[in-house]
């Protein structure tokens, strides 16, 4: 029974490990989207030459089977890591643990995190779970080479969704692009051009509630964008269930216009190279307002760890000035630290259209509507993000009406927040 | 069968020797064990003692979290462990069966589970005749007599080895606007079609491409078969003057039939769980045209940040009974076929 | 009519003349290869493309790269490109840099001399080129060998266990009569058809309970009684006569000798199908392992690969390499293996 004695041999070599130098080990549940797992473990091979008795293993998983679907499980259950990343801040706070008695300078903390420590505790609560590894803006990249070869100028100054589709459709029209526009398929991208139109999010007595006329012009406009061949249809009609990235269409200029986030910049600065000019416009208006949304993950930790206090030393050292200025400027990330923010990153990358793209995303932090805020921290968003995403898809395939849309989505929302108790 | 022995032979022989051997000792060594105790409860209650290992793990992993399942299906709230949870008796069945006209799943208060219950429905009666009728064609094609019979073999057997995320991965490239398949039409001067954004399509392609990663499972199976039935039989038939149509009806499909009823069993069950092939490969969509019930009670009680234990469990319970009534019948119906060939 | 009627018949062999039989049964074999295994061969093509190349469309069916070349007074190897001049003449030059709609060139032959190309107008020089550092690279960030390991030994263990528990409990619930048979068979039966991806949750509170969180025993045990084995193992001990066990009992064998000795060699080929079914299923799950294991030393490969997987980019070409990875033990041992399957099956024959 040969397996049996390596399952064996397995077991006693983690048990020596653990035990041999009385070393306390620590696990961070991680996920990667390019490189930034790689500078995370430099830096945390840097604290544990300083810190010889902390040994800390990263442990990488899938996002969306790993982080999103196992780790709420495997919270609930206590059989958690100590640190996790984590894009769903709010509604798994209850979990994180509060390291304020631990950390040394509580009020650097306050300071420097504030408005994203809202995000990852529980309302009211004045607990330190972790730190913010990248704030996302979200936004529309625009293929400039197509707008020079079809002699079309790029519009500038307060522009709006309705202008940017005829222009793009123009540009298209003109090159033999395939398609104008192109959106990843989520609500949290269709969420700042809606707020633009309108949108509200909440009722009057704070229940998320999504029928009002600004979110119903943005879906009558999605509608007819998809209907009419505007957008490009892979994205949003190609799934029933999933986050599915445009970003393809627009490396292979197969479209004009690729509303995103500041997370495909780095991507887009290595796989675009030379092919074309590329750059980030601030988002477009509405009636309301000219809003992305914010978003992000962080790395927190959890309550449940049997090493708080090391746990907040290896949190206190990754929040540094200085290491966190790296780690932001190598992974082309944007500062989910006002003072980095406030002073400025030094972006490794020697591509310029990905530093200007970068500086178009931080200057668009301050231009985002307090209800995108509200929505980013609010703890259910992911229910009204993917029913919203779900149900506008049966609109375009033909099986719902926009009636329909609203009423189901609002439904779907109601039905979850009644299973948490909360209506 | 070639007489002489080739070294790979040799060594399988004596491979196949070690492997006896060990086996031999293994069993012998529980039988120490598991004779003294035939003495003491008899030779007939040995057969508790053959089932206890397997009705063990059967028990505490399958059937206890089904009885757990169930109960899930009559709670709510958002808590894990069964005793934190609210009892609420059969509200989420009702909630679940509620619909003005059952034919039109947008009258359903749970509309995608409708939805999901008619794919799945579509998806399994073509998929599991679609993938016997091929998988019966490649195995006797397989039975003849060809050059290169055992490359054949393989390459038939070889997308069962692929995992189900690469083969939905490898299809999406050809089948994509752009894709691999589009480009062939093209070039001979068709217009290309968007096979995932139209439902008819994609739930044609999700069935199609099930069978191709499957069917050299069952077309094994059946190879098996066919190769069993003795040549003799065709030699006599031959005599009497039998067609080979004839010989066909007559001779090789009344022999097949067992196996026939194993493969139909188990690409039934592999049909209903499908899952992963299908989420990868369409998402479910377009709109919900290919989301099938598993993916719907894994998108309710799992695929989500915000859980409904409850109304999963109700929708996998109410799938469960369906299932259980339906491989009642199959098996009545394969009885009844056994007993008519006897 | 009668090309059908030989092809339905048993295997013809004929020498000298082909018939029709034979050629339509070649070229199903044909069309079966490339239907087959031109996808996999693609799969095998496209984990050698550059993350650019994998994501180019229309996908080209080669890894190809861009040519580049070394000029005299540029520190860096230039992009050659394929350009029309304006008399009409083609040239292959290298690009110094793009502004616009328009290219600085030169030629490689003469750099001293820059031209202005519209870049509608120049073509990319590519050779094929395997882009190998998919592999090497994600071996940097992918621990193969512990992967590997903990797949072969959950792969070898589960099937092993599954094999010997589920013969066991068939050979009792087909060979012998006592009180309860039918109901055990029963409720066997009636949860053959639920897959586990409907009840993980439940499961995975047990296997909390059990404490097999982070422990390869958690993977392994949950699956191994699958009821599927057993109804299939079930209906083919029924075809083995009980003479033949009766005749071993009156020689003196002990029921556990007349199981191991006597109905396991006479139940091969059911248990190489469920073997297969078995090894398949292991070797290829990914959701289970990933809930129970959260410790990535304990990570099998399926685990391991998909971390590939982001939330916002997918590293495809790290994916495509690792699968393609993945997919070499078990092509190698199925390879050795499938003469021995397909002819032990065979030999051995499904009872009719």
């Amino acid at each position: 029974m040969s397996p049996r004695f390596s399952l064996a041999a397995l077991f006693t070599a983690a048990l020596l490990l653990g035990t041999a130098f009385s070393q306390v080990e620590l696990r961070m549940t991680w996920y990667d989207d390019g490189n930034e797992g790689q500078v995370m473990r430099e830096l945390l091979d840097r604290f544990e030459a300083e810190n010889p008795d902390v040994r800390i293993v990263m442990d990488t998983v899938p996002y969306s089977s790993g982080i999103l679907q196992s780790l709420p499980l495997q919270l609930a259950s206590g059989d958690a890591a100590d640190m996790v990343r984590v894009t769903n801040l709010g509604g798994l706070s209850e979990y994180w643990l509060d390291m304020s008695p631990h950390l040394s300078d509580p009020d650097y903390w306050e300071t420097n995190f504030g408005p994203f420590l809202d995000w990852m505790r529980p309302a009211g609560s004045t607990a330190i779970p972790g730190f913010m590894t990248q704030l996302t803006v979200t936004g529309p990249f625009i293929n400039r080479t197509l707008f020079d070869q079809a002699g079309i100028d790029v519009p500038t100054g307060d522009t709006t969704w309705q202008e940017w589709a005829e222009v793009t459709r123009a540009v298209a029209d003109a090159t033999g692009t395939p398609f104008a526009m192109v959106m990843d398929r989520t609500g949290h991208r269709l969420a700042g051009p809606a707020i633009s139109q309108g949108a509200s999010f909440f009722g009057e007595d704070g229940h998320a509630t999504i029928d009002d006329e600004g979110m119903r012009t943005m879906m009558q406009l999605m509608i007819d964008w998809h209907a009419d061949g505007t957008m490009h249809p892979d994205t949003w009609i190609g799934s029933a269930g999933t986050y599915v990235a445009g970003n393809e269409f627009f490396i292979n200029a197969q479209v004009v216009l690729y509303m995103s986030g500041s997370w495909q910049v780095g991507q887009f600065a290595n796989l675009i190279g030379d092919a074309f000019d590329w750059e980030v416009i601030p988002n477009p208006c509405g009636p309301m307002a000219c809003t992305g949304m914010p978003g992000g993950a962080g790395v927190v930790g959890v309550a449940n760890t049997d090493h708080p206090a090391e746990v907040a030393r290896v949190m206190e050292f990754l929040t540094q000035e200085d290491v966190m200025a790296e780690f932001y400027g190598r992974t082309l990330f944007i500062p989910g630290h006002l003072g980095l923010a406030e002073s400025g990153i030094d972006f490794q990358t020697d591509v310029d259209a990905a530093r200007d793209a970068l500086s178009v995303f931080a200057s668009e932090v301050p231009r985002l509507d307090p209800t995108a805020y509200a929505m980013q921290a609010y703890p259910f968003n992911f229910v009204v993000f993917d029913s919203i995403r779900d149900r506008l898809t049966q609109a375009f395939v033909g099986e719902l009406t926009l009636d329909e849309v609203l009423e189901r989505a609002q439904a779907d929302i109601d039905e979850v927040l009644r299973e948490q108790g909360i209506r | 069968m070639a007489v002489r022995t080739t070294p790979l032979q040799r060594a399988n022989a004596l491979a196949g020797r070690g492997v006896q051997g060990l086996y031999a000792l293994v069993m012998n060594a529980v039988g120490f064990v598991v004779e003294p105790i035939q003495r003491v409860i008899g030779q007939r209650n040995m057969a508790y003692l053959f089932l206890l290992p397997n009705l063990l793990v059967f028990g505490i992993f399958i059937l206890f979290p089904m009885a757990l399942n169930v109960y899930f299906a009559m709670t709510s709230g958002t808590a894990l462990y069964p005793q934190d949870r609210n009892f609420v008796g059969m509200a989420n069945f009702e909630r679940l069966y509620t619909c003005t006209d059952y034919a039109n799943p947008n009258t359903c208060l749970e509309d995608r589970f409708w939805r999901a219950a008619r794919n799945t429905g579509v998806f399994v009666a073509f998929q599991v005749s679609g993938m016997v009728a091929i998988s019966l064609l490649t195995a006797m094609v397989l039975n003849r007599k060809i050059r290169g019979l055992g490359f054949f073999r393989s390459v038939f057997f070889y997308p069962v080895l692929l995992s189900p995320v690469v083969v939905a991965l490898i299809w999406k490239w050809i089948l994509q606007r752009d894709g691999v398949l589009n480009a062939i039409l093209i070039s001979f001067g068709q217009d290309p079609i968007n096979f995932l954004l139209n439902g008819t399509w994609a739930m044609t392609w999700v069935i199609i491409v099930s069978i191709w990663a499957n069917m050299g499972f069952y077309t094994l199976i059946l190879l098996a078969g066919l190769q069993s039935i003795p040549v003799e039989l065709y030699d006599a038939g031959a005599i009497d003057g039998t067609s080979t149509l004839q010989s066909f009806r007559h001779i090789t499909m009344p022999l097949l039939m067992p196996t026939m009823m194993v493969v139909l069993v188990l690409s039934l069950i592999r049909a209903v769980q499908m899952f992963d092939e299908v989420f990868v490969l369409t998402g479910g969509g377009p709109g919900s045209a290919t989301m099938l019930l598993v993916q719907y009670i894994y998108a309710t009680g799992f695929g989500t940040q915000n859980p409904r234990f409850g109304m999963a469990a109700a929708a996998s319970v109410t799938l469960g009974a369906v299932l259980l009534v339906a491989t009642l019948l199959q098996l009545r119906i394969g009885r009844g076929s056994e007993r008519h060939l006897a | 009519m009668t090309a059908v009627g030989r092809f339905l018949g048993r295997r013809q062999g004929h020498k000298g003349a082909w018939t029709v039989a034979d050629v339509l049964t070649y070229a199903y074999l044909i069309v079966g290869v490339l239907v087959m295994f031109g996808p996999v061969a693609w799969l095998v093509l496209s984990s050698f493309k550059t993350q650019q190349n994998l994501l180019e469309f229309p996908p080209t069916l080669l890894p190809l790269a861009q040519v580049t070349t070394a000029v005299d007074g540029y520190a860096e190897r230039l992009p050659l490109f394929d350009v029309i001049l304006e008399d009409g003449s083609e040239a292959r030059l290298a690009q110094v840099r793009r502004i616009g709609l328009m290219a600085q060139m030169v030629d490689p032959a003469a750099p001293d001399e820059v031209l202005q190309i519209p870049i509608e107008l120049r073509t990319p020089v590519r050779e094929l080129r395997l882009a190998t550092e998919n592999y090497t690279e994600s071996f940097t960030r992918f621990n193969f060998l512990r992967y590997l390991r903990n797949s072969v030994v959950v792969t070898v263990t589960a099937t092993l266990i599954t094999l010997v528990i589920n013969s066991m409990a068939a050979f009792a619930l087909s060979k012998y009569r006592f009180r309860g048979r039918n109901l055990i068979f029963l409720v066997i039966i009636s949860t053959l058809m639920i897959p586990i991806s409907v009840i993980l949750v439940p499961v995975y509170l047990v296997v909390n309970q059990v404490g097999w969180i982070n422990n390869l025993w958690g993977v392994i045990i949950p699956g191994a009684a699958t009821p599927t084995g057993v109804f299939l193992l079930r209906q083919y001990m029924l075809t083995i006569p009980d003479e033949l066990l009766d005749a071993g009992r009156i020689d003196g064998a002990s029921e556990w000798r007349i199981f191991w000795q006597i109905v396991i060699p006479l139940s091969a080929p059911a248990l190489a199908v469920l073997a297969i079914f078995s090894v398949m299923w292991r070797w290829n799950d990914f959701l289970w392992p990933l809930i129970v294991l959260t410790r990535s030393e304990f990570f099998t490969l399926q685990v391991g690969l998909n971390a590939f997987q982001g939330e916002l980019q997918v590293q495809w070409h790290f994916v495509l390499a690792m699968t393609v990875l993945t997919l070499l033990p078990i092509t190698l041992v199925f390879s050795l293996l499938q003469r021995f399957i397909t002819t032990g099956i065979a030999s051995t024959g499904v009872k009719g």
